[in-house]
């Protein structure tokens, strides 16, 4: 087992504004202490446009390129040409994108540049719905939660997309799933995507307080049992096809992930049973996905 | 050096004297032979720039905006429902003040499906802070855009310039390019005054509150009034350098008429010929081209026009349940004068019909023999 050191160096300044206790909050937080200063950030339409602060401030501090909701890829591709010609090859280019911004009306620009191989970072903040809007359904929304246009009695009704695979199957040069709760692992990771040249996608998750109807202080112990229940496996797939699964869960049941969010308080025991088999199903084929022989477990059991 | 050159290819030859950097740009009918072009040059080294070959215009805006954010002198061209798929960025182009050139070869919206010329796609984008410059022949296609950059570069808004499909696009004229010194005498390299990798630390396009908004909005008023001292400047330099201007708005065949015919783009050349032979059979026509439609040369068109008896505008777009665009405007500009002329809006030439020499004799015989026109709108054409 390797342990990394969390970066002492803070690009995100106090005086933001999101929400106490966000997830993204913190995500971002460890993202700039992996990119370092030399890094410029897009941002299309999410949480992290308010979240900066209003004009002239900025609580971060790299350069942010605020950009319309569905140009996360296209965005980024133009900054990395533009650097490409006037010959910097220093600076990072990542967009930093929500889940809505990534899975629904961005998916086009970010299929494109993948298509291209443009090299930059994709991180999608995934809150599992419309935050900056107000906790709408998007197709990152997990089967049967509640969100305000999936009212209780009315709760989603399909599975999540499978964002990880589709960026894979771009045959990328690197997919990798992070949390908060695993910030060693997140810093490896984006870490190496920088080191890695072509379209890098990260997908991060990351608990809304208010959205999943969480208190603030039980964001990282959320985000920890995500992974513990197998609902969000941490793991890498490069060129589209060696997978490594990096957290090797401990299975404990579905149900106490979904008891700590008030988002799920209205599912039934049938339900939840349903959820588990789901997981568990998407679990197996992911094994499949990995060949669980030759698959590698960077972090022990926990 | 003469060339007999398409529209298109005149596109392509201005965006590599205007030594672009970086280019976006995705395929639509009649527009396709400039990505065509521009990759081809691209490829064999004549224009040293980068092409991201885009899944769509919108992203094709997207990244042509964030690349001059960057820093580097950025172009794309479009057309018809390119456009229109663009029209958030339009807005974001301007509102980031942001001095991007984009061609858009005059295409009508569908349905129905039609690929044939006519400005209403163009002209319907007129409330996004873009500058609008439309081109009569592949000549001034050429010498427009580095125009074109030189304007956007000094009042930081985006420029659309503008020619017609086919009938310029598609058809080879014999056409001057410029020495390329000439065009770097002209055009100094792009160095943006804020850039992403100028100073740390700084957020481009960041939500601003009811306490700022409007001064940004103020300001892009005033870059809109300012433009039109320069476009009068850098066609006058223009001029000097290379030989050929021309204005923002254009007068032919002016003395003694009582009647002025308004054109823009490609009919402006049947135009001067159809004035030319009625000055020579009876009472002199004049016609005035109207190169720049935003910002609408309003003062200009207040002293040409203000004491003219009548005008006839020839408009190839319809603002739907109003008028034909160029008459709207000009009727508006001249609302507070004192001797106004009556304006005769013809509308014609929609979705590619072709607007012939005899139906412009048809727009000036009703004119002259009309007291008032009846209605908003003449349609001229139409089959009934
Ligand atoms: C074209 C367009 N449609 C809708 C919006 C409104 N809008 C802004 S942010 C947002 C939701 C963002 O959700 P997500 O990408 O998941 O990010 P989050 O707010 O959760 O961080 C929406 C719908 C917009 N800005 N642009
Ligand atoms: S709504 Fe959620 S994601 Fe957005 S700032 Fe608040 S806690 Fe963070």
């Amino acid at each position: 087992m390797r342990h990394y050191q969390i970066p002492a160096v803070e690009l995100l300044g106090p005086g933001h504004l999101a929400c106490p206790g966000c997830g993204a909050a913190v995500g971002m937080r460890l993202a700039l202490k992996a990119l370092g200063k030399k890094t410029i950030l897009v941002i299309p339409a999410c949480c992290w446009s308010i979240v900066p602060g209003a004009f002239p401030h900025s609580a971060i501090d790299v350069p942010i390129y605020n950009t319309a909701f569905e140009t996360g890829g296209a965005a980024a591709a133009g900054i990395v040409a533009a650097l490409d010609i006037l010959g910097d090859e220093e600076t990072t280019v990542v967009t930093w994108a929500g889940d809505g911004g990534t899975f629904d009306i961005g998916i086009q620009s970010l299929s494109g540049a993948a298509e291209r191989n443009d090299n930059f970072i994709y991180i999608c903040n995934d809150n599992e719905a419309y935050m900056n809007t107000g906790i709408q359904r998007s197709s990152a929304t997990p089967y049967l939660a509640w969100t305000t246009t999936t009212p209780a009695g009315n709760p989603k009704e399909r599975p999540k997309k499978n964002m990880l695979e589709i960026m894979a199957d771009h045959r990328i040069p690197y997919v990798a799933s992070v949390t908060i709760a695993y910030p060693e692992d997140m810093i490896r990771k984006i870490r190496k995507a920088k080191s890695i040249y072509g379209t890098k996608f990260i997908h991060l998750l990351s608990p809304c307080p208010p959205g999943w109807r969480i208190p603030s202080e039980k964001v990282v112990h959320v985000s920890r049992l995500a992974v513990r229940a197998r609902v969000f496996p941490l793991l890498e797939i490069e060129d589209g096809e060696r997978y490594t699964v990096n957290v090797h869960p401990d299975a404990i049941p579905v149900r106490e992930y979904l008891k700590a969010q008030g988002r799920f308080s209205h599912l039934t025991e049938e339900q939840i049973d349903e959820i588990q088999s789901n997981v568990d199903r998407e679990w197996r084929r992911l094994l499949k996905r990995t060949q669980f022989s030759s698959a590698v477990f960077d972090v022990a059991r926990r | 050096m003469k060339k007999v050159i398409t529209g298109n290819e005149a596109v392509a030859y201005g965006v590599a004297l205007s030594r672009v950097q970086m280019i976006a740009a995705y395929p639509i009918t009649p527009q396709t032979t400039i990505v065509e072009e521009l990759s081809q040059m691209c490829a064999d080294g004549r224009l040293k720039a980068r092409f991201i070959k885009v899944e769509s215009e919108h992203s094709a805006m997207a990244s042509v905006l964030a690349s001059c954010t960057a820093g580097a002198r950025s172009f794309t061209a479009t057309s018809s429902h390119g456009l229109a798929l663009m029209h958030e960025m339009l807005h974001w182009a301007a509102g980031a003040r942001l001095p991007v050139v984009m061609v858009n070869v005059n295409r009508a919206m569908g349905p129905p499906w039609n690929i044939w010329n006519d400005q209403t796609d163009s002209l319907s984008q007129r409330d996004t802070g873009w500058i609008q410059l439309y081109c009569e022949n592949n000549q001034e296609v050429v010498d427009t855009i580095p125009q074109a950059y030189r304007i956007a570069e000094t009042v930081r808004l985006p420029v659309m310039v503008v020619l017609d499909a086919f009938v310029l696009s598609h058809t080879a004229e014999a056409t001057e390019i410029p020495e390329a010194e000439r065009i770097d005498e002209f055009l100094p390299p792009f160095h943006g005054r804020f850039t992403l990798t100028g100073r740390q630390h700084q957020s481009f396009n960041p939500i601003a509150t009811p306490d700022y908004y409007m001064e940004f909005r103020h300001k892009m008023q005033e870059a809109m009034d300012q433009a039109k001292e320069v476009v009068r400047d850098a066609d006058e330099r223009y001029e000097r350098l290379v030989g050929r201007g021309y204005g923002m708005i254009e007068k032919y065949n002016w003395d003694g008429a009582d009647t002025v015919l308004v054109t823009s783009g490609a009919v402006t050349g049947t135009s001067r010929f159809v004035t030319d032979e009625l000055c020579r059979e009876g009472p002199p026509v004049g016609l005035l081209k109207m190169k720049m439609f935003r910002p609408f040369p309003v003062e200009q068109i207040r002293e040409v026009l203000g004491g003219v008896p009548k005008v006839a505008v020839l408009d190839r777009g319809l603002s739907f349940g109003h008028s034909g665009f160029f008459a709207g405007e000009i009727r508006s500009a001249l609302c507070r004068e004192k001797e106004r002329p009556e304006i005769f809006g013809f509308v014609t030439g929609l979705g590619g019909r072709d607007v012939t020499p005899g139906m412009i004799r048809e727009m000036i015989r009703y004119t002259r023999e009309k007291d008032r026109p009846e209605g908003d709108i003449i349609w001229v054409g139409l089959k009934r």
